[in-house]
């Protein structure tokens, strides 16, 4: 039996460029289960936005998903799988009704989102006619309900253009929005970035109420760890096109096993962290056109030895089942890279 | 007593935004910053923290209150006065994609000042130059790099380069406006351990605007954090102290807002709740208090009628309001 609601199996994904093929995805495998909320952290240029859009198929016309399968699947009442869609087959037509029905996105940059000369209200009705939903005072009434748990003001916002509403209010429209058809999957690409903490704070607290309500699965694109560490059940680390660490939540922040991972994590600065833990990452990431040899990460690694610059490692399990590292040192990685982690002043 | 580097006399800096409307950006800010000493200023969009840090970079004229460099009004500085001033206090902005010219190289991006100050002469000079403040930088090997043109470049490189900019003709003081938001997060505390080291090594003073302040806490270690709101500076303090013991409402609704990278704690942290979600417009500031209207520690019709002044705590940190110890 599969609690799945998405299953990833070696998808591939290209750009084309000048100089050859950017490989953004290369080879992930990944699951999404029914109501978890799984964030794909990682720097610029990591992939993890692409993985989103590949997922719904809005890749741009350069990019090409050169192999891989995605299962999603679409569930009944009773919990009883409905249909599974091979959603790398979906015809057009088809392909209309997964996106949004299925599976929805949010999109960084919210102010682009909008077409600037319709009103919300007009936006919403466009989005209800294009997938044949409610119209007219079925639709005002639906999209009130949402606003509501989205925490806007329904009056206010149903007559204002974009322009009119703040990058706060404007994000939690598009959550609306997104959320119009109840689809079962949810996609957010850096849904904070460019908010004010305050605002960031209230995004936050929105995502936790609308996943208590709505049990939907929810895929969070972010730089930010922080954000992982609060929204999400599971983490997934992405460096360059790969996944190279996934597990349960509490258990990756604790236990981090891939150097990468543990080195993000003392990267950052927190409020409670002392200025002797933080450590920057030497190095930078890769060129995705012109990848470095084995595992891509060996070249800023201090643990890399001759091995990790001819074998790329695949996921294992490390510390338990769920908690998987791809890197052939990982279990002396904490021991060797870990200690200044996560310590109190 | 040689007076401060950069003294700040009641800030004030207004824009017109219609024919008769103005927005007051930055309100009554007054600040004494020594040399060599390490600040940041944070606070949220529309604050006031760029136009703040503009302002005593030259680029923006006051339109009230003074600046003071090495004691003298920079309004009235002329000649030579005016130019070691402009020399002495220098910006790096917040985007190294659309500071740096895209069509010099970056020899000729450090070059241009150089040349242009009579700083260096003759190319050989000029060369050995580039390279060395290339690598107080540490973009090394600095040959490798002069060539090339900035589009070529990651965007930890270009700052470092808009870095070494600034450095070409030894300033006094820097201003680094969000100087890592659009740095890689890897990479982003390499870039300030490299602005620190230049304080330490050259005596610079450094003013660091950011939103973030774990960042702040980083970078101002050993310095203070002023935070701002609405245009007012609410809270001054020694930074560890004021990440521990926030005095102002507003500082601590902020610190009680920002998650942390760990599961455990983030999730259970006491949050301060707002009275309100809606930020005050500029065109319409809250009388009194700026905070007032969504502080949740609101005192009542003092906060509505009276601005607190900024002033010292028992525990040294200034504060902006009317509240008077713990609550």
């Amino acid at each position: 039996m599969s609690a799945n609601t998405l299953s990833i199996r070696n998808l591939r994904i290209e750009y084309q460029a000048k100089r050859g093929a950017v490989q953004a995805v290369r080879g992930i495998d990944l699951d999404v289960r029914r109501s978890e909320a799984l964030a794909l952290i990682g720097e610029s240029g990591s992939g993890k936005t692409t993985i989103g859009l590949g997922i719904v198929r809005l890749l741009v016309s350069t990019a090409k998903i050169s192999g891989g399968e995605m299962t999603f699947r679409r569930y009944g009442a009773q919990s009883s799988l409905e249909k599974e869609v091979d959603v790398l087959k979906l015809s057009p037509a088809e392909l209309r009704a997964f996106r949004w029905k299925d599976c929805a996105m949010v999109f960084q940059a919210a102010l682009n989102a909008f077409n600037p000369v319709l009103k919300i209200k007009h936006q919403f009705g466009d989005t209800a006619r294009a997938h044949g939903y409610l119209q007219g005072d079925a639709l005002r009434r639906r999209a009130y309900e949402l606003f509501d748990m989205v925490r806007l003001d329904p009056e206010r916002v149903w007559n204002a253009y974009p322009h009119e509403l703040s990058g706060g209010m404007r994000q939690r429209v598009l959550i609306a929005l997104a959320l119009l058809l109840t689809p079962p999957m949810l996609i957010l690409d850096e849904p904070t970035t460019a908010l004010d903490i305050l605002t960031q704070r209230n995004i936050m607290d929105v995502l936790k109420d609308l996943r208590d309500k709505l049990r939907f699965s929810l895929i969070f694109i972010s730089h930010d760890l922080s954000l992982a560490a609060e929204l999400a059940d599971r983490v997934a680390t992405v460096y360059a096109g790969r996944i190279v660490e996934i597990g349960n939540v509490y258990d990756t922040f604790q236990n981090p096993q891939h150097p990468y991972t543990i080195g993000l994590m003392s990267a950052v600065p927190t409020l409670t962290t002392h200025r002797d833990q933080v450590t920057s990452i030497p190095g930078s990431p890769p060129d995705l056109i012109d990848l470095p040899g084995g595992c891509k990460f060996h070249p800023r690694c201090p643990l890399a030895i001759e091995k990790c610059k001819r074998e790329e490692p695949d996921l294992v399990p490390t510390n338990g089942p769920e908690h998987l590292a791809a890197c052939w040192r990982w279990q002396e990685a904490k021991q060797a890279l870990g200690p200044t982690l996560k310590q109190e002043l | 007593m040689t007076p401060p580097l950069i003294e700040l006399k009641h800030l004030t800096r207004r824009f017109q935004i219609k024919r008769n409307v103005f927005i007051t950006a930055v309100n009554d800010v007054s600040l004494v910053m020594e040399a060599g000493e390490v600040m940041c200023l944070v606070g949220e969009s529309g604050c006031g923290k760029t136009t703040t840090g503009k302002m005593i970079a030259g680029l923006l004229k006051p339109s009230e209150g003074q600046i003071l460099y090495n004691g003298q009004d920079i309004t009235r500085l002329k000649g030579a006065a005016w130019e070691q001033y402009r020399l002495g206090v220098q910006m790096v902005h917040q985007d190294p994609y659309a500071s740096l010219n895209p069509s010099r190289t970056i020899y000729d991006i450090i070059a241009a000042p150089l040349r242009h100050h009579h700083i260096t002469s003759g190319e050989r000079a000029t060369r050995a130059a580039v390279v060395e403040l290339l690598e107080s930088v540490d973009l090394t090997p600095a040959a490798d790099l002069l060539d090339k043109f900035p589009h070529q470049l990651s965007g930890g490189q270009r700052q470092r380069v808009s870095v070494a900019r600034a450095l070409t003709v030894s300033p006094k003081f820097i201003i680094a406006d969000e100087a890592v938001s659009m740095v890689d997060v890897s990479i982003r505390i390499s870039l300030l351990n490299t602005l620190l080291k230049l304080k330490e090594k050259n005596g610079l003073a450094v003013l660091f605007i950011t939103h973030d302040l774990a960042l702040a806490k980083y970078f101002a270690w050993e310095g203070r954090v002023g935070v701002m709101y609405l245009g007012k500076l609410v809270e001054v303090a020694p930074a560890r102290q004021l990440i521990e013991s926030p005095q102002h409402p507003y500082t601590r609704v902020l610190l009680s807002a920002i998650p942390e990278a760990d599961p455990e704690r983030t999730r259970h942290k006491q949050r301060i709740e707002l009275r309100s979600m809606d930020i005050p417009s500029l065109l319409r500031l809250p009388s009194g208090c700026a905070f007032h209207p969504r502080c949740p520690f609101y005192l009542g019709e003092r906060c509505e009628r009276i601005t607190p002044p900024l002033e010292a705590r028992p525990n040294g940190s200034l504060v902006a309001c009317h509240l008077q110890g713990e609550r």
